[in-house]
């Protein structure tokens, strides 16, 4: 039999519809993939009887012939989607024990349409961080080791969700992307992310961190995956206002791999100082490939780059700082007694939140004080507006833009703690697509001189997520990326 | 014609703002399906919107905005065609999302007025600066443990309007006029029932007192201020309060100070110093409120004749006095009864009857007019008995308590009862005949000059025609027999 956690979701499809194996043995095979890498600390919480359980549903559903479009799909949510019955914590203390008794709008799609549910994936700290460090459930390990053998993070902040895919643990995960959450941790991983157009997919029932920024999406282990992904994560919801009325295509059918004569902007202002010659080159070679399947390389501005991360760090906290009063320990969650409510108050968030959370709120809700509004929250929302402009100016000129995901690799668990700023410019080639709210995917292009994976990003404008799956499967096929992690190519051997 | 209040340097002027909180008329709450209904069991109506669960959203119900954009319309200001719904934030435990949802520099409804009526005859138009729509709070209950709160979460995320009065109001009396009109116009609109003792009205009250138009002085908010009594209660006490301040040379702070109904008095909650930082942004979860001017021109060509032009027209088409008119549109029902009784009939009597039998009884036994055991056609009926002679005013008093006490048709009872007036001059002459025959000794004196007797002869011919004799034709046959 063939290697049962190594195949695509579209293989495995064809598998479970040819009987070459059922959705059970299909579970089964991932359920002792996660146990098998368990020191990657990828799960907050393993579901193994809701996954066989599903599964058995699932070879139900295929011999009676009405199997849904991802039947028997082993995948990993983020612990950050609310799963009915199951426990939900955004890696936070303060939710730890919390049992929603609704499922997110997403998962209920991927539900509806037979995925299996592996478990709950650990995440930074209700999705705020780039290296899965600030979760209070321990920091998620990268499969990835670096040359020293060191541990590596996995990005941030659905660090969980991509190692366990990379790890083939299972064939897919959904993540959310406030800031690169998606996009950075995929491409620290070697897998291939999708954030999403803002509308695409609901947020109803995902735990909120920056509601005008957090997009729910995919990752897996190949373009043509992710775009079943999304297809079945996708749709209008009613249930979310800022949800899009739009039919949703099928993401798939435009991975024709047929670039020709389309134009791939390159950004400038994307030069970033100290970016590694590697990544430099990464760069090159991306749009060096494009160009031999017949795309146009246009060089194009968008000027108001710089001004991206200190705009993301005024209105993501300051969404933030709002969006978290509700864990106050008075109807569910962690409760800290006190003295009166005010100590109560006190106590349940000194002790439920972690510092990066803290440090978020604080921020936020000085951005939005009386007096300091207008000159950080109103200039912030008027950056974006600027950025949006520039993107809109860019899609002028060209029908997709090429970018690397991140400024380096993935850096050793523990470095970029003590200096925030350096953490957050992880998302310095993310951000941009959050904050305009159209899609981004990472695809991973190649090795560094460490053999560490790094992606490249495609920025396409908003709901053409099919333009950017077609050139992303276009850089997947010439990139050829088959390096397995360190640890999966040690066993294997 | 401002209202003065004496002290001892002089007189004093007082100046008052409102703003009233009128929870919309609405099956569901602002931002989810949870009923609005109330006195159900504590928290037996809380979505998992209401409760604030992680990753729930809201979603307006449009409904409520149809509503009030008919309130806006209603209270002849300007309905704004983008507002934006932002984020009040602090925390309280009847306050699951640690935010209020509500409008701040982006209303749905802008400038407008209204006109009171007040008890010179004159009118006064009062400014409106604003109303908004916002979600309301639950309800902390103090007194069921000891030591602890219990929170009930039903009126959680209720839609409110907060209607903002410019400070226009003059003392407690216009204070009055403005809460009971604004009452009155939302119970036509059918946007709030202003049921102030469920607390589905409430208001603010900001009071500061001037000397005669002199600089605006400093002003305290006054909450919890929740009936026509209290707003005027609240305003005597206030305004002796800060006048007796300033005359010791003092100053009034600006502060929120809370009615208590009981001590009839306010006393200090926080200071401006104590007052919240709200941070209000724009809520992410929302996208602007867009109205098209199609939509609001189609509400407004629902909207129900308001209380003022139903007044003028009740005074132009009816002759009905300002007084009569105004008790009758009171409500709206009322009105509408009023109308029915009035219909092709002598609408004056209609109103006397409404105004003084009607109106009389149910408040007598507390009863509302849609209630009333005699229906609007049925005392129409009554009036058209009396209009064509078939009964008298007199015998229709009974009918009435007839009608009242069993729900029968007025003609109905006038038949059962032989209660129909005799008109028949053969008839009354007879009668007449006998008083005259059994009384000779009163006669010869009314003939001799006694005329104060004729009343006397008058009640014995009533009295032999058990009240059926048509008086005035008692009168005249009466007068020619006894010349």
């Amino acid at each position: 039999m063939t290697n049962l956690t190594h195949m695509s979701i579209a293989d495995a499809l064809k598998g479970l519809e040819s009987k070459d194996f059922t959705a059970v043995e299909l579970a089964q095979a991932h359920i002792d993939a996660v146990a098998a890498a368990k020191d990657l600390n990828a799960f907050v919480t393993e579901t193994p009887e809701i996954a066989l359980k599903q599964a058995k549903e699932s070879d139900k559903r295929r011999s009676a012939g009405k199997a849904g479009a991802l039947d028997g799909i082993p995948l990993a949510i983020k612990d950050l989607f609310c799963t009915k019955g199951v426990q939900t914590t955004a890696s936070s203390h303060i939710l730890e024990g919390f049992i929603p008794q609704y499922e997110s709008t997403v998962t209920a799609n991927l539900f509806a349409d037979g995925a299996v549910m592996l478990g709950k994936t650990n995440l930074d700290e209700f999705a705020m961080g780039s290296s899965n460090t600030t979760s209070y459930f321990g920091n998620v390990v990268n499969p990835w080791k670096g040359a020293d053998g060191k541990d590596l993070v996995p990005g941030g902040s659905s660090g969980g969700s991509a190692a366990i895919v990379a790890a083939r643990g299972a064939m897919g995960a959904t993540g959310t992307d406030t800031g690169g959450s998606i996009r950075q941790p995929a491409s620290f991983c070697g897998i291939i992310g999708m954030k999403p157009t803002y509308g695409r997919c609901s947020r109803w029932g995902v735990v909120a961190f920056a509601s005008s920024l957090d997009h729910p999406g995919p990752f897996a282990r190949s373009v043509e995956d992710c775009a079943l992904l999304l297809n079945s994560m996708a749709g209008h919801d009613p249930k979310d206002s800022t949800s899009a009325q739009r039919d949703v295509p099928d993401f798939a059918a435009a991975l024709t791999g047929d670039i020709k004569g389309l134009k791939i902007g390159i950004p400038k202002e994307y030069h970033a100082d100290g970016m590694s010659d590697e990544i430099e080159k990464l760069w090159q070679q991306g749009m060096d490939w494009l160009k031999e399947s017949g795309a146009e390389a246009v060089e194009i501005s968008l000027p108001h780059t710089k001004y991206s991360l200190p705009a993301y760090y005024i209105i993501a906290p300051a969404e933030a700082s709002s969006n978290l009063a509700r864990y106050d320990g008075v109807r569910y969650g962690l409760r800290e007694d006190g003295e009166d409510l005010r100590e109560m108050y006190e106590n349940t968030r000194a002790a439920g939140f972690g510092d990066e959370v803290k440090r978020r709120i604080m921020i936020g809700t000085y951005a939005l004080s009386a007096g300091y509004y207008d000159a950080y929250y109103i200039k912030a929302q008027k950056v974006r507006r600027l950025i949006l402009e520039d993107f809109d100016k860019a899609f002028e000129q060209c029908d997709a833009i090429l970018t690397p995901t991140t400024p380096s690799a993935a850096f050793p668990i523990g470095e970029n703690e003590d200096d925030p700023i350096k953490m957050y410019l992880n998302d310095i080639f993310t951000v941009t697509a959050n904050l305009a709210g159209i899609p981004a995917l990472s695809v991973p292009a190649g090795l560094d001189a460490n053999g560490l994976p790094l992606g490249l990003q495609i920025i396409t404008k908003a709901w053409d997520e099919e333009t950017a799956f077609k050139v992303g499967g276009v850089i997947e096929e010439k990139a050829g990326f088959t390096a397995l992690p360190q640890t999966l190519a040690q066993k294997a051997a | 014609m401002a209202q003065l209040t004496k002290g001892k340097t002089g007189e004093w002027e007082t100046v008052i703002g409102m703003e009233v909180h009128a929870q919309v008329i609405a099956e569901s709450k602002l931002f989810s399906g949870a009923s609005t209904k109330f006195g159900a069991d504590p928290n037996s109506q809380v979505s998992l919107v209401d409760a604030a669960m992680p990753g729930m959203l809201p979603v307006l119900n449009e409904h409520v905005v149809e509503q009030a954009i008919k309130t806006g319309l209603g209270i002849n200001s300007k309905v704004n065609r983008t507002s934006v719904f932002a984020r009040k934030n602090y925390f309280y435990p009847d306050l699951p999302q640690g935010y209020q949802i509500s409008q701040f520099d982006k209303p749905i409804v802008g400038e407008g007025k209204i006109e009171i009526d007040l008890k010179d005859g004159t009118v006064k138009e009062i400014g409106i600066t604003r109303m908004h729509l916002e979600q309301d709070a639950g309800k902390s209950l103090h007194d069921q443990h000891p030591t602890k709160s219990y929170v009930d979460l039903n009126r959680s995320g209720c839609a409110l309007m907060e209607i903002v009065s410019e400070p226009d109001i003059r003392g407690p009396e216009e204070a009055a006029a403005y809460i009971s009109k604004l009452r009155m116009i939302l119970r036509y609109l059918g946007t709030c029932d202003g049921n102030m003792d469920e607390g589905s009205m409430r208001a603010d009250v900001n009071i500061s007192v001037r000397k005669p138009g002199g600089e605006l002085g400093t002003r305290a908010e006054i909450k919890n201020v929740n009936s026509v009594k209290a707003v005027q209660q609240s305003i005597d006490f206030e305004v002796a309060r800060q006048i007796e301040i300033l005359e010791d040379g003092g100053e009034i702070k600006q502060e929120t100070r809370l009615w208590d109904p009981d001590k009839n008095e306010t006393r200090s909650m926080r200071s401006k110093e104590e007052a919240h930082d709200y941070r209000y942004f724009p809520d992410p979860d929302l996208l602007p409120l867009e109205l098209s001017q199609e939509q609001i021109d189609a509400i407004k060509k629902t909207l129900p004749e308001l209380p003022d032009e139903k007044k003028h027209r009740f005074i132009g088409e009816f002759g009905l006095s300002a007084y009569d008119a105004s008790v009758l549109i009171a409500e709206r029902s009322r009105a509408d009864y009023y109308e029915t009784v009035a219909k092709d009939r002598d609408a004056k009597l209609a109103a006397n009857w409404v105004i003084n039998e009607l109106l009389g009884i149910l408040n007598k036994n507390d009863q509302d007019i849609l209630d009333a055991p005699i229906k609007a056609e049925q005392l129409g009926g009554l009036i058209s008995l009396i209009s064509d002679n078939t009964i008298s005013g007199k015998i229709a008093k009974d009918v009435f308590a007839e009608m009242y006490k069993t729900g029968n048709d007025a003609a109905a009872i006038v038949e059962e009862k032989g209660l129909k007036q005799v008109t028949d001059t053969d008839a009354i002459e007879a009668v007449i005949d006998e008083v005259i025959a059994e009384n000779p000794d009163n006669v010869a004196a009314y003939q001799g000059g006694k005329d104060k007797l004729f009343g006397f002869f008058v009640g014995q011919v009533m009295k032999k025609s058990q009240g059926k004799a048509n008086p005035a034709a008692v009168n005249e046959l009466l007068k020619k027999k006894l010349s």
